[in-house]
């Protein structure tokens, strides 16, 4: 079976979350591996998530805002 | 989308206004609502009707240049988010019994063919017209080839094809053959500045810029794209344009070219496009291009027309609702007025403010009967859950076919039983419809659920709604989840559905690890002391105290000087003519007379304290005397002042004047002004150069008049003005079209080649680069006019500072954004009105003071304001006052405190301003130590996803 990354992405509410909607909206085709935690600003987003995130598996993290 | 939510507005769309009777304070407004074909309570904009309609047609918002179906909704954000049938396209409407697919596939039963037109007759006090504007259709003129050549389109199809929601999903290619573009050329003021081809004399004012942000936007999409804008004037004038203008020139690269292209003609070759026109050196050129945009202007269009003949509604030469400079937004009609392009040609951020300031003008006529129509939902007591075992109950959306055409929803709703604490699991056709809100109250309370995860569409829109149904089942708001399968999954990986409804798995886990932290959180309320600041006591300043005070609410003016009136004092007519002195005299009558306002003279503010609501001023009068006043909202209208030149000689000659200096000797009869026969006026002093990269907007219209003036008086008297772009924006053109009739001498000039002036004897004389003869010219002159610019205040920092509010890099005060709160701070319980903000005339300044004075009331008029319960916390336990977090805070919410403990040990820590959070979290992101949470996403809840998201 072919490499099935595991990426997590921090999403701003203001932002990229909203921008991740519109993608739904318009039904652009992206790959399933991405898990979106919805956060209120990309600077919300701590060292160790990202830590976290890579220790416990995941393969990339995105952080977007 | 807060319109569409907010409980005291309620919308009628597909909807006309037929007639308006009665009078101020009670009008009847007779509104004609066209059948849609589609029941709103029922529709839940799945879009299945959409997918198998039969029929497509032009999509008139992709401006022709897309298709829709004849059950569509007009774009994906509309409001409210219902589908609608085209009666004029849709196969069953027109012939009864055909087609019908739609009403098949709609599982929500929202199909309405036998729907009618309804007429409604509404009572209302005050009426506010915004019926906006209609672009220009090219077609007739025939010169572009509009209609004709497919790769001529208009500056609104561009918008589309370069949108990746549009029809080419954002890829800038010919119409005629797909092909991509590689030379894109721009016509300015197509129906605009044109009485010629379409009767149009103004301009349009938000051409040139739309024009150059399409160009930058159209390069970066297409690298290479070479993109040219042909143009009479660049007309850049509002805030930070003219810098994105030089932005665009130098480091986008795009070309302008000052020229009118008078038509468009097929180049021979498939689809390219040939235009003629003579350039700067008088050369007659010949390009080719793949694509020509026409700049297409703003003009009424023709059923605004009746609407504003049925209400009685005086129209301009122009046909748009005439109003006084210094009542703009009030309309011929009392009670009736009016915002946006029905008021003049503008762009989004005046129309804000405009919107804004009708809104100011309304509460003023209306202030006697404030909350009388408002309603406020109620809510059952909150049960207390912080000591039960968690309950989680997860619901899973259909979303009719959103979700389940693609997700095993079935499989999801086994796997939901299976986490940790969940008891009740169960699906729904559609979560949002108002039955299943009402069932879902119910099974909150019956099954004693104390968290809840609902799987459905994005918390974006969705939260709000299911906070409500909470709150109605007795349950803290903030107890629920959502895990957002649509938007996010369904919808985006319609090819992979066991990949999706793996996903749909996973993101259930994650909420309902996540909804098991939540806490219950009470939004936090803010009193609020119902009195006004302003602070300037100019016309903005004036207009901003005046209408809060006839809102009802007690007011402080404080103007650093002994006298009201400000720049003001030294201007003598609008753009329009109205008499500024008679009308300035007469607002400071009104100030002055009206008790709810207190007036401060020869007073600055020099010490302030305290947040929204709550602020306490320190204002420092004559002799060091100092009052503090306390206000729940503040206005900066301190204004600019004049430039004083240094060039052009004006130190040494005496008869190089200001252009201020010259009304006040025009106006005094001075000999110098009555001989003079040649008169020479320098436009841009100050303006549009490096370091004062921006636009004084007045300055164009003030020399064209005082022209007109002059060339009226002595028509043998030779009047040259020197410009680089004349800006007579808007309605203001007829001014410039007029000195051009009378005969003044407009003689263009380049920043690289200033004119020169000298004295020789007792002539003074202006050299000048001659554009058509490409040589210089000298002109003599009696006296030369300097258009000089408007500097913002030099202390306009310090205020700043004192009310954490920042100023731009010109100087001017910087609102918190330049569309969406145009008159806001970014400091919460802040505003700002007239030149303080950036240079404008009469009128832009008291509307702007109205609409600041209509945010200020809407904190005003109420004694609490209720903030999201989003807010960072601190834990003093782990907090150690290492205050990194109070560097990063953009609010400047955070404070350090310093105490020594009764043992004698110094303590530090932080405290944060709940009124001032906005529960970012950069102080959570930053912290080291965990001293600090933001109550929602705390670091528990956050890893909690972070473990979910990973675990299978």
């Amino acid at each position: 079976m072919s490499f099935e990354p595991k990426i997590v992405a921090f999403c701003c509410n203001w932002c990229s979350y909203a921008a991740a909607d519109l993608a739904g909206t318009a039904r652009m085709q992206y790959p399933h591996n991405i898990r979106i935690i919805r956060v209120m600003c990309s600077g919300m987003v701590h060292p160790e998530f990202i830590m976290d995130a890579l220790s416990q598996g995941a393969d990339g993290v995105m952080i977007l805002g | 989308m807060e319109c569409g939510r907010h409980l005291n507005i309620q919308l009628l769309t597909l909807s006309e206004v037929s007639a308006i009777s009665g009078e101020a304070g009670n009008f009847t407004v007779t509104v004609k609502e066209s059948p849609r074909y589609v029941d709103p309570d029922k529709c839940i904009a799945c879009g299945a009707c959409t997918d198998k309609c039969p029929k497509k047609v032009d999509n008139e918002y992709d401006a022709e240049a897309g298709k829709r179906k004849a059950i569509y909704v007009k774009y994906a954000q509309a409001v409210p988010l219902k589908y609608q049938i085209d009666p004029n396209s849709c196969i069953r409407l027109k012939k009864p019994g055909a087609c019908g697919f739609c009403e098949q596939v709609c599982d929500a039963g929202a199909i309405l063919f036998d729907d009618t037109e309804k007429t409604h007759e509404i009572n209302v006090g005050a009426v506010v017209l915004a019926p906006g504007f209609e672009v220009y259709d090219p077609t007739d003129a025939k010169v572009w080839g509009y209609g004709v050549f497919p790769n001529v389109i208009t500056s609104m199809q561009l918008e589309r094809y370069l949108a990746a929601s549009g029809p080419t999903e954002g890829h800038l290619v010919r119409p005629s053959d797909g092909k991509p573009v590689h030379k894109i050329a721009f016509l300015q003021c197509i129906g605009s500045r044109d009485e010629n081809l379409c009767g149009n004399g103004y301009c349009s004012s938000v051409c040139c810029m739309y024009a150059i942000k399409e160009a930058v936007i159209a390069k970066d999409h297409v690298p290479g794209l070479s993109a040219s804008i042909f143009y009479m004037d660049m007309r850049t004038h509002g805030k930070d344009f003219d810098q994105y203008m030089e932005r665009a020139k130098n480091d986008s690269g795009v070309r302008f070219v000052r020229c009118r292209v008078n038509g468009v003609e097929t180049d021979g070759v498939e689809g390219d496009l040939r235009l003629s026109y003579v350039n700067d050196d008088g050369r007659q050129i010949e390009e080719s291009y793949d694509l020509v945009v026409l700049s297409v202007g703003l003009q009424t269009p023709k059923h605004v027309l009746e609407l504003a003949q049925n209400a009685g509604i005086k129209l301009t030469a122009d046909n748009f609702a005439a109003t006084s400079d210094f009542s703009p937004v009030q309309t011929s009609q009392q009670g009736i007025f009016t915002c946006g392009a029905f008021a003049g040609p503008k762009d989004i951020p005046q129309c804000v403010v405009e919107g804004s300031a009708a809104a100011a003008s309304v509460a003023e006529l209306l202030a006697p009967a404030r909350f009388e129509l408002s309603t406020e939902v109620e809510f059952p007591d909150e049960r207390e859950v912080a000591d039960e075992d968690p309950r989680v109950g997860v619901f899973v959306c259909h979303c009719g076919s959103n979700i389940a055409g693609v997700v095993d929803v079935e499989a999801v709703e086994k796997y939901a039983a299976t986490l940790p604490d969940v008891v009740y699991v169960e699906r729904n056709l559609f979560s949002c419809s108002q039955d299943t809100q009402d069932m879902l109250t119910q099974t909150i309370r019956e099954k004693k659920l104390n968290r809840i995860v609902i799987a459905a569409c994005t918390p974006r829109t969705h939260e709000p709604l299911f906070r409500e149904t909470l709150k109605a089942a007795g349950l803290n708001e903030y107890l629920v989840e959502m895990a957002n399968i649509r938007n996010h999954n369904s919808w985006v990986h319609s090819s992979t559905p066991k990949a999706a409804t793996a996903k749909a798995n996973d993101l259930v886990r994650m909420a309902v690890a996540k909804v098991l932290l939540n806490k219950a959180l009470r939004p936090i309320a803010v009193g609020i002391t119902q009195t006004g600041l302003v602070i300037g006591g100019g016309v903005a300043g004036m207009t901003a105290a005046l209408n809060i005070a006839k809102q009802g609410f007690p007011v402080h003016l404080v103007e650093r000087t002994d006298v009201l009136g400000g720049n003001a004092r030294d201007l003598k007519h609008t753009w329009s003519g109205e008499h500024i002195p008679t009308a300035l005299a007469n607002l400071v009558k009104l100030v002055s007379e009206n008790t709810k306002i207190s007036i401060h003279k020869n007073a600055e503010v020099t010490a302030v304290e305290g947040f929204v609501g709550n602020f306490r001023s320190t204002i420092t009068g004559l002799n060091k005397s100092k009052i503090v006043i306390e206000h729940g909202a503040g206005i900066v209208a301190t204004g600019g002042e004049p430039y004083v030149p240094t060039e052009y000689n004006f130190d040494s000659i005496p008869r190089v004047v200001t252009a201020i200096q010259f009304d006040k000797l025009y106006e005094l009869n001075e000999t110098h002004v009555k001989q003079a026969e040649n008169l020479v006026f320098i436009q841009c002093v100050g303006s549009r150069e490096k370091g004062n990269m921006y636009c004084s907007k007045v300055c164009c219209t003030h020399s064209v008049q005082s022209a007109i003036a002059l060339k009226k008086e002595n028509p043998n008297r030779n009047i040259y003005i020197l410009y680089r772009d004349m800006r007579t924006y808007g309605q203001r053109e007829s001014l410039y079209r007029e000195a051009r009739k009378l005969g003044v001498i407009f003689i263009n000039y380049e920043l690289h080649e200033k004119p020169k002036v000298t004295e020789t004897g007792s002539d003074i004389e202006v050299e000048v680069m001659d554009h058509v003869l490409h040589r210089p010219m000298t002109l003599k002159a009696d006296m030369v006019i300097l258009a000089t610019a408007i500097r913002p205040r030099k202390d306009a920092s310090t205020l700043g500072k004192l009310y954490k509010v920042p100023v731009d890099s010109d100087g001017f005060f910087q609102e918190a954004h330049v569309k969406l709160k145009p008159v806001d701070f970014s400091t919460d319980g802040m505003f700002v009105a007239g030149m303080a903000h950036y240079p404008k005339p009469v009128e832009e300044s008291v509307t702007q003071a109205l609409a600041a004075s209509a945010r200020a009331v809407t904190l005003l008029s109420k004694t609490e304001v209720a903030l999201d319960a989003i807010k960072a916390t601190v834990d003093k336990e782990f907090c150690d006052g290492c205050a990194l977090c109070i560097d990063v805070c953009p609010y400047h919410a955070i404070t350090l405190k310093e105490e020594t403990a009764e043992d004698g040990s110094e303590n530090k820590y932080i405290l944060i301003n709940k009124a001032q959070c906005k529960g970012c979290g950069l102080c959570q992101g930053t912290c080291p130590k965990r001293g600090v949470y933001v109550a929602g996403f705390t670091m528990p809840q956050i890893k909690a996803q972070i473990s979910a998201a990973l675990a299978a």
